[in-house]
């Protein structure tokens, strides 16, 4: 009887939240947005293939020109592929994660994530030198999970109910870890070796040595199936018992696909700051809270932002290459602080 | 005196606060009563400063209240909010202490320990007087909080919902008080209740909002009336008397 | 109340203990000299202790809650990108091009330049949220962190150490005039500000209180931010970057004192700072032998307590 009861509420409210935006030609608008998306993002993937030092044209891959074609298989396509995959990957976790903590400024960069990604990687490095690119990725992927949980715990013990005390603790919590890791960075003199690992860079992304990014995708995958659930979670242990979801459950699921994206995108590339926090936040402003519908949007709108800062990284000081690190850290930085000053 | 002329707030497009203007009696306990988010609180954080209006004044005692120094008009007026937690390790004894701040800057004079014994014995405190605040029941903390403001020993005592959370015994002690104070010491008290029948058995005056006005004021005898209070809540009342006061019953779900 | 005296004497103690325990451990026979460097090192410690005991009380009490320090404001990444760049653009020469006088003052002038920019940014909208303020200097700080790592690419691995030597804060290497500079601006600052500070007391009541106690909320949260921007400029500039040793000692004073009277946290909290200060170099000193810096174990401590504070303690 009482299980009846939740489902029958469970239902209720997750038909609420599909009619609020159920208006026939909203819909149809949001269609044309997306598929507005979907070309830009298939241009800007083109553009980013064809843009680099040496010369490709499309001439070159319709005459088959051999060099043309290695290079474009062997470094253009796995970097365009792991941009696209890093920002659908980075602004989905911050999505979640904000969905998990029901407050809108947590993310990968504001609740050490990155942070202990980056500190396993080092660990990884330490404690097992000879240790291949799936065992360094075990690494960070095991620390940003323990990470994420014990960020979890801190927020649930946190009083100050205020949204913007959270982040500040995260960043805290962050600089914490990023402590740790500079001690022993400083031990092992390797400072400056460790600051370039962790500033992101796509350069380096090489067919052989990129393909951890692939990992992301089931994580993504598990996202789109679970993410009416990641909403109730975010209500809170109560709230969602009484709606017989499985709290532990659901909520280590989606604390592991964050740590799995984010420890394979930290692997190829490197730390990207801010993504996950102003994507889902711009987006969410336009479309919403319903997370089941914003959702491709977000992927789309991160992937595009990630491949337009990669590509005008790559063209401002031609023929070097400005880190994406540094012009996603610049762009998004600048969009959180405007949202920042334009709240009320 | 306190006295508010064309007060109004709004944010963004909403408005909270529609040209208000009131004189409240002197010496008498007026009631904000009216539906949630029309405004009363943010009335009373305006009145006090602790919120800066679109437009209108606030006279205390003919004055402006911008005109006067912060720490000569907290010798005035004082207000106690809703929430007060905090978290430090204070005794009830140096929490109303603070009471004093505007007379002494934070050094206590003779005078000042006399006033706080006095508001402890008032307020009934004296055995508490050295128990943390954190170790205190809500009532009892409410109490401790509201013998800060008595301590402050102004003529005009605003209060926020000072009844939110506390069972039956503690809201009269709390009505009882302020009563007390008005009867003895002849303090002007304006607070905010949501319990009409504390609003109709301890005021003296009544100020009804609605959609951002005063819809209605008068003796708390007028305003307890079926049709005002049906207007301003959207329910129907039954009213009886009883000890020479009206009792309002809105617990009429079924008719 | 007797709790609490007998503890200040048992700190103050303890604090004249380490001093002179670490001024004359093992003096070796160049006593004179050495009396005289480790006097300079003490004496910049002290400095240090007051400038982050009262920044860190104070900053605490402006923010209402107990595991925030100031330097989250993105202070130490104006310091970390000023240092960059001055061997980004002088290379091995930047010794020479800008001498330790003229950091020391162009890191301070940075520093508070860059609070007067922060508080520009949200005067408009008076002080309301406090929060706000911090999350936005946060921002800015991971901005020129951003912009330092990359500048910290570009530099010659050879010189790459001179940045890193500044990363870390260091007593070790003090210079007798940027000492007497910082110890003037410590003391004036301490004198104009000190008697102001019963106001903190009611401060800490929240700012709807402080009004109502005929406080001018705006303005002394920003005669105290003010006070806050300065003394955290010294401090860094004088040793560099001590992230977590706020945060550390500030608890630690709350814990083992039990009133709300900031004329008594502040000096405890010096008191305190010192011992963990003079503590942590002793051991940087004789038990590492100097292989890893003071302020790395600070932070690993500091951190630690941090996280313990978090999970432990239910009142945040």
């Amino acid at each position: 009887m009482i299980k009846a009861l939740q489902k029958v509420s469970n239902k209720m409210l997750f038909n609420e939240s599909t009619s609020a935006s159920g208006v026939s030609s909203m819909k149809g608008n949001k269609l044309k947005i997306r598929h507005l998306l979907i070309a830009l993002l298939l241009g800007a993937s083109v553009v980013s293939i064809f843009v680099g030092v040496a010369d490709i044209s499309v001439f070159d891959i319709l005459t088959g020109d051999a060099d043309k074609l290695f290079l474009i298989s062997a470094s253009r396509f796995p970097r365009t592929i792991s941009l696209v995959l890093a920002g659908i990957g980075m602004s989905v976790s911050g999505l979640i994660m904000q969905q998990l903590t029901r407050n809108k400024f947590v993310s990968p960069t504001t609740a050490g994530s990155l942070d202990a990604a980056q500190l396993g990687l080092l660990l990884g490095l330490i404690l097992i030198p000879s240790a291949g690119t799936l065992m360094k990725g075990g690494f960070a992927f095991v620390f940003t999970f323990a990470a994420s949980l014990l960020f979890l715990k801190i927020v649930d013990s946190i009083r100050i109910r205020n949204v913007i005390f959270v982040p500040l603790v995260g960043l805290m919590f962050g600089a914490i870890l990023n402590s740790v890791a500079t001690f022993f960075a400083i031990n092992l003199n390797i400072v400056q070796d460790v600051n370039a690992w962790m500033m992101a860079d796509f350069s380096g992304v090489l067919s052989g040595r990129y393909e951890m990014i692939y990992f992301s995708l089931p994580a993504v995958a598990i996202t789109y199936l679970y993410a009416n659930k990641f909403t109730l979670i975010g209500m809170g242990e109560d709230f969602s018992k009484n709606l017989g979801l499985n709290y532990r459950f659901v909520m280590n699921l989606g604390l592991f696909s964050v740590s799995l994206t984010l420890s394979a995108i930290v692997l190829t590339a490197g730390a990207i700051p801010f993504l996950g926090l102003v994507v889902p936040n711009l987006v969410t402003m336009i479309y919403g809270d319903n997370i089941k519908k914003v959702l491709p949007e977000i992927a789309l709108f991160g992937a595009i932002f990630l491949l337009t800062c990669d590509i005008i990284g790559r063209l401002v000081i031609y023929p070097f290459e400005i880190p994406i690190g540094l012009m996603v850290g610049i762009v998004g930085g600048a969009i959180f602080l405007i949202m920042l000053l334009r709240r009320r | 005196m306190i006295e508010i002329k064309n007060i109004s707030k709004h944010y963004g497009d909403h408005v909270v606060l529609n040209d208000i203007s009131l004189r409240f009696p002197k010496g008498k306990i007026t009631s904000l009563i009216g539906s949630n988010g029309t405004g009363k609180s943010t009335l009373l954080s305006i009145m006090s400063r602790l919120l800066v209006q679109d437009n209108g004044e606030v006279f205390v005692n003919e004055k402006k209240n911008t005109d006067y120094k912060s720490a000569v008009l907290s010798q005035h007026l004082s207000i106690l909010k809703q929430f007060n937690n905090i978290e430090l390790k204070l005794t009830v004894k140096e929490l109303v202490s603070f009471g004093r701040f505007p007379y002494s800057q934070g050094r206590l004079s003779e005078e000042d320990h006399e006033k706080i014994e006095e508001t402890l014995g008032f307020l009934d405190l004296i055995e508490l007087q050295d128990m943390y605040l954190e170790a205190l029941s809500g009532g009892q903390r409410q109490r401790a909080y509201l013998a800060m403001v008595v301590a402050q020993d102004t003529e005009y005592i605003l209060l926020d919902e000072p009844l939110n959370n506390l069972d039956m015994r503690h809201s009269v002690q709390i009505m009882k008080i302020l009563r007390k104070l008005t009867e003895v010491l002849g303090k002007t008290i304006i607070v905010v209740l949501h319990d009409i029948n504390f609003a109709s058995h301890y005021s003296d005056y009544i100020a009804a909002l609605k959609n951002g006005r005063v819809k209605y004021f008068g003796k708390a005898n007028e305003i307890i009336n079926e049709d005002i209070l049906k207007d301003l809540f959207g329910i129907s009342f039954c009213i009886s008397q009883s000890n020479g006061k009206k009792l309002c019953n809105y617990f009429n779900h079924f008719n | 109340m007797r709790n609490n005296s007998r503890n200040i004497m048992l700190i103050s103690s303890l604090a004249i203990v380490s001093m002179v325990f670490y001024l004359f451990f093992s003096l070796g026979n160049s006593w004179e000299f050495a009396l005289h460097y480790r006097g300079m090192k003490l004496a910049a410690i002290v400095v240090v202790s007051c400038s982050v005991a009262y920044s860190t009380v104070t900053f605490q009490t402006l923010t209402t809650n107990r595991i925030l320090t100031p330097s989250i404001m993105g202070f130490e990444s104006v310091f970390m990108l000023l240092q960059t760049l001055l061997v980004f653009i002088y290379a091995s020469e930047s010794f020479k091009a800008v001498n330790n006088l003229e950091n020391f003052l162009l890191s301070i002038v940075c520093m508070v330049g860059f609070a007067f920019v922060l508080y520009m940014l949200i005067y408009r909208k008076g002080v309301r949220n406090m929060y706000l303020l911090l999350l936005i200097g946060l921002v800015l700080g991971i901005l020129l962190n951003t912009l330092s790592s990359f500048l910290q690419l570009l530099i010659d691995p050879n010189n790459f150490f001179i940045v890193q030597g500044k990363m870390f804060a260091s007593f070790s290497n003090i210079n007798q005039d940027l000492l007497a500079y910082a110890l003037f601006i410590l003391g004036i600052t301490i004198l104009l500000s000190f008697r102001y500070i019963k106001r903190l007391n009611i401060l800490a009541l929240g700012r709807d209180q402080a009004i109502n106690l005929g406080l001018n909320y705006n303005k002394n949260i920003r005669l105290f931010l003010v006070v806050i921007a300065v003394l955290v400029s010294v401090s860094t500039a004088l040793v560099g970057p001590v992230l977590f040793l706020g945060l550390l000692v500030s608890n630690l004073t709350y814990e083992i004192l039990n009133t709300y009277k900031h004329e008594v946290i502040i000096p405890v909290c010096a008191l305190v700072t010192l011992v963990v200060l003079v503590g942590g170099q002793f051991l940087t000193e004789y038990i590492f032998e100097l292989s890893t810096p003071i302020s790395t174990i600070i932070n690993f401590i500091g951190g630690i307590y941090f996280v313990y504070l978090l999970i432990r303690r239910k009142k945040l």
